[in-house]
């Protein structure tokens, strides 16, 4: 009975993290840069780039996979009647907090979905962004304990829970029927996607999964550290374990600290950028792939902070803040990594986190 | 009755757990607005040696937690 318990438990979530694996794996192996089957923080980068908001000419597409993400789990939430719309929840601390969150993933070089696949690639770099991570998020749960809550959302009309799932379909309407109107890198990791229809379906199966198991890197370390819960971590494990055997199969596999696929040995910065992700993740209720998950399920505030992080993007890029991948030129091995703008935003990032975490913890409400 | 409804993860089950060990109640009722909350106040509560019944109420959850 116990045994039928565990399985009842944890068999969708581990179905979903190999699916995700699966899925990841099949998208590198159609033409998406390698170890960046899925990135959500990169993606919404592309986007941002492709539509204008940024000029870094090597990271501009309009990714199918997140389009897919959130109409995935807007038609499972609508199937298993879970679309709620509403919103209400500190609105625009969520889209600072977007930003930021962004802004540290891109200095790491990727978002924790990101960061397991590189390290099922054998991405020994990637250590460091983990290490950092589950540091931000051991702040996080500090807070939490602290009673930290960006208060209740609370219903509202369905037309803006509908909004992204909207915006979506019109981001793919430009990708399909008006391309001139966008910018597509000719070069580098943006000009490298799989065919836009097997990336659309990938992102489709992997938003109906995720929003049925409630797949979340940052809730799966949170889970287990607050309430001894490990559900959401066999999912996060799911992913790495299918993606490392995947990339044994398929000859992919590099266990090395350098020459890794779109990312940098500046170890120190990768951890620091992916702590503020994970204190993030944690403030806002979930990684920035949940984040896309309920904003398809109806959440206008999971909604704002997704076009937070998009302007993160934009502004990392548009003010040098994000990573450069280690490279060789000339025969010489180059280290990548951030500049001093990069730090700075960085370390001012966990300033304003610090500021948003005291303003609402217990006792510091002043409307209600 | 704790009111859980339109907070974020994972502070409905925080409530709950703050409640639980703290005062560990013979019952306890939670009011909730999201299946997910559901099946995680029910899943912490379950580790706790409670029963767990959930009825709808409108569009909101009525988790009854007895020992």
């Amino acid at each position: 009975m116990r045994e039928n318990n565990w399985f009842r438990e944890h068999g969708l979530i581990l179905l979903t993290g190999v699916v995700v694996g699966i899925a990841a794996l099949v998208l590198t192996t159609s033409g998406n840069p390698r170890n960046m089957g899925f990135c959500i923080a990169c993606f919404e980068r592309d986007i941002a780039g492709a539509l204008g908001l940024h000029s870094a000419d090597k990271v501009q597409y309009i990714r199918p996979e997140i389009i897919g993400i959130v109409l995935g789990a807007l038609l499972a939430a609508v199937g298993a009647k879970e679309f709620r719309a509403k919103a209400g929840s500190s609105p625009a601390c969520r889209f600072i907090l977007g930003m930021f969150v962004m802004i540290g993933a891109l200095v790491f070089l990727g978002c924790p979905l990101r960061m397991v696949i590189r390290l099922g690639g054998g991405d020994l770099t990637a250590v460091a962004g983990l290490v950092g991570f589950v540091a931000g998020i051991l702040v996080g749960i500090v807070f939490l304990r602290k009673g930290f809550s960006l208060g209740r959302a609370y219903p509202v009309r369905q037309g803006e829970g509908l909004m992204l799932p909207g915006l979506m379909v019109v981001l793919l309407v430009l990708l399909l029927v008006f391309p001139g109107k966008l910018r597509f890198s000719e070069a580098g990791p943006g000009s490298m996607h799989a065919f836009w229809a097997i990336s659309l379906a990938a992102g489709l199966i992997v938003g109906a999964l995720a929003q049925r198991s409630r797949l979340c890197m940052a809730g799966g370390i949170r889970d287990a550290v607050m309430l001894r819960d490990f559900r959401l971590l066999s999912g996060f494990l799911a992913i790495w374990v299918t993606v490392t055997i995947g990339n044994l199969i398929l000859g992919n596999y590099n266990l090395c600290a350098v020459s890794q696929p779109i990312a940098h040995s500046q170890y120190l910065w990768s951890a620091l950028g992916m702590a503020l992700a994970g204190w993030g993740s944690v403030l806002l209720g979930g990684c920035p792939l949940r984040q896309l998950i309920l904003a398809g399920e109806g959440n206008g505030d999971s909604a704002v902070t997704v076009l937070g992080m998009i302007i993160g993007a934009a502004v990392s890029h548009n003010f040098g803040l994000a990573g450069a991948a280690d490279s060789v030129v000339d025969g010489v091995y180059k280290v990548g990594g951030i500049g001093t703008a990069g730090m700075a935003a960085v370390i001012f990032g966990f300033v304003v986190l610090l500021v948003i975490t005291v303003t609402h913890l217990p006792g510091k409400e002043h409307a209600s | 009755m704790i009111d859980t409804r339109g907070l974020s993860c994972p502070m409905p089950v925080i409530m709950v757990q703050n409640v639980v060990r703290k005062d560990v109640p013979a019952t306890l009722e939670v009011l909730s607005d999201a299946q997910v909350s559901v099946e995680n106040i029910t899943r912490f509560a379950h580790t706790q040696g409670y029963q767990v019944t959930v009825t709808p109420e409108g569009d909101d959850f009525k988790l009854t937690l007895t020992k």
